[in-house]
């Protein structure tokens, strides 16, 4: 009975973490520049990859190979901050301008729609 | 179970890898190179599963510490235009 529950649950979280896993892809195919492709493909790393660590974890029970899935996920969580971070400031260090819907700069440029860079 | 999961990572891969040859700037590959990692590391647990070995989980760990400084090096490769870079160098020219 408890084995059963735990397969439905973790068949769950792993079908959601699927879903969430495409959905960052698309973000990541569709989205217009490259600040809002970072925001998308964030979904990956954060909602997919961890609703399916903790699927797997389910199927695994308490072992060693649970530990070292929650490694993965602590490593996960530690490093897409640092990485998503450090590709935004290199963008805009590179003087790649962010679309945006109304002009803050308080200058007369229109951010170029190519992504600035071109 | 295990086999939808891996399907829909691999069509995620799939996209990932387009927006990767598309990409218009660096920056974007650079994103799509690490978003290839982090599927891959899903990837590889996940058939480690389906295969009933799930000891795959070793390969996925080294892979997620390697997709870190993989992607840190290719961004301060492209800002600085060396991996040995001094900012002592840099001010004083």
């Amino acid at each position: 009975m408890t084995a059963v529950l735990v397969d439905i649950v973790s068949g769950i979280l792993i079908a959601a973490g699927a879903f969430f896993v495409l959905a960052g892809a698309v973000g990541l195919l569709r989205l217009p520049d490259i600040y809002t492709r970072v925001h998308g493909v964030s979904v990956i790393d954060t909602a997919g990859a961890g609703l399916m660590i903790f699927g797997m974890m389910l199927q695994a029970g308490w072992s060693l190979v649970a530990l070292k899935l929650l490694f993965i996920l602590a490593i996960f969580l530690m490093t897409l901050p640092v990485v998503a971070h450090a590709l935004a400031q290199a963008a805009l260090h590179e003087g790649i301008a962010p679309r945006l819907s109304e002009d803050r700069t308080g200058q007369d440029s229109n951010p170029d729609p190519a992504g600035g860079r071109s | 179970m295990f086999e939808g999961a891996a399907a829909a990572i691999v069509v995620a891969l799939t996209l990932v890898v387009v927006r990767g040859i598309k990409g218009p700037t660096v920056f974007d590959r650079a994103l799509a190179g690490n978003s290839v990692g982090s599927l891959v590391i899903l990837l590889v647990a996940i058939v480690g599963f389906m295969n009933g070995r799930p000891e795959f989980i070793d390969i996925a760990l080294t892979y997620s510490l390697l997709n870190l400084i993989g992607t840190l090096a290719v961004l301060k490769f492209f800002r600085h235009g060396n991996f040995a870079y001094d900012v002592d160098e840099e001010r004083g020219t």
